[in-house]
């Protein structure tokens, strides 16, 4: 199945106003210190990374660990400037990136 | 985890079909924070399988090239009310057949398509987007009189001791409903939410999953996924949850 991405943003907003985003993404965030039938570790595959820009600029980020659960949920505020995209990264220890975007519209 | 010490004391308690206080959701006995994030569509993380499933529904797979909505179009209109009603009897089998399977079964028959495997993502996530569809209606178990037998068993089971700790649903969800066993509120064991995505799992599962952590918990020997018995302790608890509305996709601990 392809990732699954649940990304909840203000489709318009004033000039200057704070909007809030909520973000979430199916992972299972297994963290590197489970073991598996036979005993062996299980490797770790977290996502450790999560980036929004808005309009191409960096607005957030965050370094995840291995202590976050599974199925990230990540909310955030920033200011609405002006018109435009608002993209999100999330990256993972096996190199996957997963990206979902949202249009605004800033009056 | 439930702890076997703490279940063990239960086990003098006896229990009977009329110990059983009026209906509530498993939903009025967690926290309120479990309960916030059931509310909360955006954060609710079974909300992930429902927009998977819903992906699913509109993909066109297995040898006749369809898609679900191929057949059933909008799922919000030809879904409506069906999680409500299942189990139902079917007759090819004549034996109950729980929604788990009626999806697997479209899947094989008439889509064309390989069967999906018990708690995969797939199958878990087009249950969980048919289920959604039925949220907020109440439980509408068939009146069917060739399902009579089978909640029958169903029943016997619920109420029949089992495991090293020799202990019976009814002990626990009848007797001692609202009570605490360790850190969880045992809850009337209504099986409303289903898919439920379990904290404790940090995934979404089916109910089947979660009966078999119940008997897991009493040292029983789980009955097997698509067990008869599975699909008949299933169609009892839906039977005595009639009138509660659908959750899917619940939060539970
Ligand atoms: C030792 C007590 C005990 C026994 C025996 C027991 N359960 Fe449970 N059950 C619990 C507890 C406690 C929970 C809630 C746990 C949680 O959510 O963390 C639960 C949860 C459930 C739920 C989930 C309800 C919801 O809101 O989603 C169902 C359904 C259920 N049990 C059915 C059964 C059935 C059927 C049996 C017999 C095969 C059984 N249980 C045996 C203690 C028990
Ligand atoms: C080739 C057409 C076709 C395809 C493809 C198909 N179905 Fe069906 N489905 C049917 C028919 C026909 C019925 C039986 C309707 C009836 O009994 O009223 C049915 C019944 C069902 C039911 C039971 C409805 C009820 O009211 O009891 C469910 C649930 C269901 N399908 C889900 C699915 C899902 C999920 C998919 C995709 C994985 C799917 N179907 C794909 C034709 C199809």
């Amino acid at each position: 199945m392809a990732a699954r991405i649940m990304v909840n943003a203000p489709a318009s907003a004033a000039k200057g106003e704070v909007i809030e985003i909520k973000t979430m993404i199916a992972h299972k965030m297994e963290t590197g210190h489970r073991m598996g039938t036979m005993g062996q570790i299980i490797p770790r595959d977290i996502i450790h990374r999560f980036e929004c820009r808005y309009d191409g600029a960096l607005v957030f980020a965050a370094d995840l660990f291995p202590a976050v659960s599974a199925n990230p949920f990540i909310t955030f505020t920033t200011v609405a400037t002006k018109s435009g995209k608002i993209s999100f990264k999330w990256i993972d220890d096996k190199g996957k990136s997963s990206t979902s975007s949202v249009k605004i519209k800033v009056t | 985890m439930i702890r076997a010490g703490l279940a063990a004391a239960l086990i003098c308690t006896s229990a009977s079909a009329a110990d059983m206080p009026a209906p509530k959701s498993g939903l009025e006995y967690v926290s309120p924070e479990t309960r916030a994030l059931q509310a909360d569509d955006f954060a609710n993380p079974g909300m992930l399988w429902v927009s998977g499933g819903a992906d699913l529904w509109r993909a066109a797979t297995g040898t006749s090239g369809k898609s679900c909505q191929s057949c059933h179009g909008d799922a919000k209109q030809s879904m409506r009310g069906v999680a409500a009603r299942y189990p139902l009897y079917e007759p090819k089998t004549k034996r109950p057949i729980d929604l788990q399977v009626r999806i697997n079964q479209c899947r094989t028959e008439r889509q064309g398509a390989k069967g999906l495997g018990f708690e995969s993502e797939e199958l878990l996530s087009l249950g969980a987007y048919v289920a959604h569809q039925s949220r907020g209606l109440p439980v509408k178990p068939p009146q069917d009189e060739r399902l009579t037998p089978f909640i029958k068993n169903g029943e016997k089971l619920y109420f029949q001791r089992m495991g090293q700790i020799d202990i019976s649903c009814a002990a626990c969800h009848n007797a001692h409903a609202g009570q605490r066993l360790s850190g969880n509120l045992i809850p009337q064991a209504h099986p409303t939410g289903y898919p439920i995505y379990r904290l404790e799992w940090q995934s979404a599962g089916s109910l089947q999953r979660r009966l078999r952590g119940c008997m897991s918990a009493v040292r029983a020997e789980p009955f097997a996924y698509g067990a008869a018995e599975m699909v008949d302790l299933e169609l009892y608890l839906m039977s005595r949850a009639a009138g509660l509305p659908i959750e899917t996709p619940g939060v539970r601990p």
